[in-house]
């Protein structure tokens, strides 16, 4: 159920701006690895990179030993790469429990079973008493949820998580944070994730991974990358990671 | 067929589509600004084509001078609009728009059908039937009017959003809508005031477009359609696309009328707007989103 | 388990009224006048293609404003293979079906491929048929712009299998059509595709993102709009007799079709069937009204639907059912599903 993730030299400019630049790294199957870096770093756009929101400028995309550099979306989710939005996503339209059920449908043809599968996702994420709300009527914290059950309902060996714990109380954070490390206990799946709460990616991450202006900057243990002046340079100025200094 | 007469149905040809090329660009300018489709672009061009055609009739106004209170009519009338109705619209689904503004144009449409009827009617100016003769080429002195005054408008229109202080800002609001609120512009004063500069524009179109042709309430939707397929040819939010593909749209018509079958010139224009869509859907002069 | 699935959230009252109602209609042609029935089947011809059209811009997102497009093909498609084969309607349905199915997926795969989306896809849509329109004036053998005119068999009796009979076989065929067609909406909106269509209409990359191939659900929603449209237009011939291209092609006739959905509820299974129960009477009724008063000034009705049409979308823009069926109590409102389910296990 798990899956590695490689990145060689991942280079995407947008009408000239540099967005990234020769960036490689490795996440180990069954590892759970966090991106960090200040705003207009890269990190986003290195998700939509490995995703196939677009393709990169040169380098190339690894799951495992094979190559999907350059694949849509949707055959990235087929190959076992899930993922959630930064700027979250729902099908306000659809009730929550639909929204998951979408996704559980992409690897269970039948309804009724993949009603149930999405009604599990939804009880692991704490987001059954909302189950049958119109996802678009959802808080904050309920919809950064709903997009971790949905990218989970498709069943991925690989999970990416733009900024799911942004806007969730200290609480609230520790919850998302052991349903996370469960996760990945139980089935092994492996997690990428991006996260300015310092909090979360100390608890979690077993390696970090900085970039700064479109490239890498810093790789290591958490405690590695906290330490490393390049890193405390880089956040001087800016906006400090909560929980980092203290 | 001769050379000359070629050469007369091309130059015709040219100088129609400068008018609808004007046309277009109320259209664009729109669009560009606003993000709204203005399904009752053509029924506001025939509203400015029936107000030259009652000024002209009445008092005997050239319909190239009643282009100046047209113009101030009709923006009037669509910065109401913008102001009343269609900023509440902005942030709405496509088709709720399209409905809105769909229904906007069948009650212009009908209104003008209802006070003036089915029949065809025109402007008879005194130089009707006259022409300048050019090199063995024979130019309407109508359509040379019109073309004139759509590239004066036209000018003038350029040289508004490039360098008057509320074109810029319109500009501004164009590019970023939410940088441009930041700044403390009015932006829903500001799509208001553009709304109503595309449909003075349009309505300009009409009154010049009034000269060459007679003048039906029906003929609202075939100008609304046109002035989308040459916005799309052209490319949307090109001013100089979209006299361009005006006077391209004008030429083919006027082309497959001699060389093909009349009835069939329409299907010129449809297939010239299918191929760009598929081939370059930004538009000949479009840049690439 | 089938009734179960179709009524899936309607109220013990909106199945009473539903039953009630189809029970009226069916029993109707009995007492009714021959106009009444000319009225009924519009309405439920404009409920059957407004249905079609909503799958694909109500489940699917995708806006087509040239479906007259297929209502053309279907019905100009099914009348040459009358005449000049001697081929029935509904066995021309089975060469026009998949033959406008497939020009809409043509159209759909030209327009996804090159990245043409909303309203320059919507544009797209109207130039095909504005394109067919014309150039249907020019093909003589189908009559031209003159028309086409089927031969009326009188004094045959009601003859269903080759469409050809009185005014109330007309009226049961299509009443029976717009009843598939609201059941096929209901049961395919509760399927695998269907939730995807739903999930493309949402936001096509969180859908793109769980799995779902963008382009092959879009070009499936649009065949079977297609399609189904089709099926439309060989009744349209075979009930008008005449087919003229300025009629069956032009971008008025495109607009008309999604006018009742979008009145009625867009996305809804019961919306188009609503908006075509609102919008014919009104039109007819505006008509007549017009008459009485003596008021005979050419584009009156118009406006008075161009002023219901601002109206309606000011103040209703999610379409007239989905506000009528809350209020009215004939469905349970969304968000609270779960008491209903919660009642359905006890």
């Amino acid at each position: 159920m798990s899956l590695s993730l490689t990145v060689t030299g991942l280079t995407k400019h947008f009408r000239g701006l540099r967005a990234l630049e020769d960036v490689s790294f490795t996440v180990p199957a069954g590892k759970i690895v966090a991106l960090i870096g200040p705003n207009g770093a890269g990190k986003t756009t290195c998700f939509n990179l490995i995703a196939g929101v677009f393709p990169p400028d040169t380098g190339r995309v690894h799951l495992a030993k094979r190559d999907v550099t350059g694949l849509r979306p949707d055959q990235l989710c087929t190959a076992g790469v899930g993922r959630t939005f930064q700027i979250v996503k729902p099908f306000a339209g659809l009730s929550v429990l639909e929204n998951v059920l979408v996704g559980a449908l992409h690897r269970e043809r039948r309804v009724a079973a993949a009603r149930e599968k999405a009604a599990e996702m939804l009880a692991l994420l704490g987001l059954d008493p909302q189950a049958h709300r119109l996802a678009g009527s959802l808080t904050l914290p309920d919809r950064k949820r709903l997009e971790v059950a949905k990218a989970l309902a498709t069943q991925p060996k690989i999970l990416l998580l733009d900024e799911v714990m942004a806007g969730l109380r200290p609480t609230e954070t520790d919850a998302m944070v052991a349903t996370l490390i469960g996760l990945n206990r139980s089935t092994g799946i492996t997690i990428l994730l991006i996260e300015h709460v310092m909090r979360a990616v100390m608890a979690l991450a077993e390696q970090v991974i900085v970039l700064d202006q479109g490239r890498k900057l810093a790789e290591g243990t958490p405690e590695q990358v906290t330490q490393d002046p390049r890193v405390i340079e880089t956040y001087l100025g800016h906006d400090l990671p909560e929980g980092a200094g203290a | 067929m001769s050379l000359s007469l070629y050469a007369g149905t091309l130059s015709s040809g040219i100088l129609t589509g400068l008018v609808y090329g004007l046309a277009a660009m109320g259209l664009s300018v729109i669009f560009g600004v606003v993000r709204l489709v203005n399904f009752a672009h053509g029924e506001m061009m025939v509203l400015g084509m029936f107000a030259a055609v009652v000024l002209a009739a009445a008092w005997g106004i050239d319909p190239l001078l009643s282009a100046l209170p047209v113009a101030a009519l009709l923006f009037v009338a669509g910065y109401g609009l913008q102001r009343g109705l269609l900023n509440r619209f902005i942030d709405r689904p496509d088709h709720q728009q399209f409905i809105l503004l769909l229904g906007i144009a069948m009650i212009l449409v009908n209104g003008l059908m209802m006070v003036f009827g089915p029949d065809a009617r025109s402007t008879n100016v005194p130089y009707g039937f006259d022409a300048f003769f050019v090199g063995g080429i024979t130019l309407d002195k109508t359509r040379v009017y019109a073309a004139g005054g759509a590239l004066i408008v036209a000018a003038a229109l350029y040289a508004f959003f490039r360098f008057s202080r509320t074109g810029i800002a319109i500009r501004a609001c164009a590019d970023n809508q939410l940088g441009a609120a930041v700044v403390g512009l009015d932006v829903k004063g500001l799509y208001a005031i553009t709304f109503g500069i595309g449909s003075a524009v349009v309505g300009i179109a009409g009154c010049l477009l009034s000269l060459v042709i007679d003048v039906r309430p029906q003929l609202a939707a075939d100008y609304t359609l046109l002035s989308f397929i040459i916005v799309i040819v052209g490319g949307l939010g090109s001013m100089g696309g979209a006299l361009l593909g005006g006077v391209l749209i004008g030429v083919s018509e006027a082309l497959a009328g001699v060389l093909i079958d009349p009835s069939r010139k329409q299907m010129v224009s449809y297939g010239l707007l299918i191929l760009v869509l598929l081939v370059r859907p930004q538009g000949l002069l479009g840049k690439r989103g | 388990m089938l009734t179960q699935d179709l009524f899936e959230g309607v109220t013990p009252r909106g199945k009473m009224l539903f039953t009630a109602g189809l029970g009226a209609l069916l029993l109707l042609p009995e007492v009714a006048d021959s106009y009444l029935i000319s009225i009924l089947t519009l309405i439920f011809w404009f409920a059957y293609v407004g249905q079609a059209w909503n799958v694909m811009m109500g489940f699917a997102g995708q806006l087509s404003l040239g479906h007259a497009l297929y209502v053309g093909l279907g019905g100009y498609g099914a009348a040459a293979l009358y005449m000049h084969l001697g081929l029935g309607p509904w066995v021309g349905m089975l060469v026009v079906v998949p033959v406008c199915a497939l020009v809409g997926m043509a159209i759909g795969w030209l327009g996804f491929r090159f990245g043409v989306r909303g309203v320059h896809f919507a544009l797209l849509t109207i130039a095909c048929a504005e394109f067919t329109r014309v150039a249907f004036d020019h093909i003589t053998a189908l009559g031209g712009s003159g028309g086409l005119f089927l031969p009326v068999v009188g004094g045959r009796g009601d003859d269903l299998l080759m469409l050809r009979g009185s005014p109330q076989l007309y009226y049961y065929v299509m009443l029976v059509l717009a009843l598939l067609a609201l059941a096929l909406c209901r049961i395919v909106t509760r399927t695998r595709l269907g939730y995807f269509w739903l999930a493309l209409r949402e936001n096509p990359d969180a859908a793109a993102a769980l799995g779902i191939p963008l382009l092959r659900v879009k070009l499936l929603a649009v065949g079977l709009s297609a399609g189904m449209t089709a099926v439309g237009g060989v009744f349209y011939a075979f009930y008008y007799n005449n087919l003229f291209p300025d009629q069956v092609f032009a971008m008025g006739r495109s607009i008309e079709i999604l006018l009742g959905p979008i009145v009625g509820g867009i996305g809804t299974v019961f919306g188009p069937v609503l908006g075509a129960m609102i919008l014919t009477p009104l039109g007819e009724g505006a008509s007549l009204l017009l008459e009485a008063l003596g008021i005979t000034l050419p584009g009156t009705k118009q406006v008075i639907y161009g002023l219901m049409l601002v109206l309606i979308i000011c103040f209703r823009p999610a379409g007239i059912w989905p506000w009528l069926a809350v209020k009215a109590g004939l469905v349970v409102p969304p968000g609270e599903t779960d008491l209903r389910e919660k009642g359905e296990a006890e």
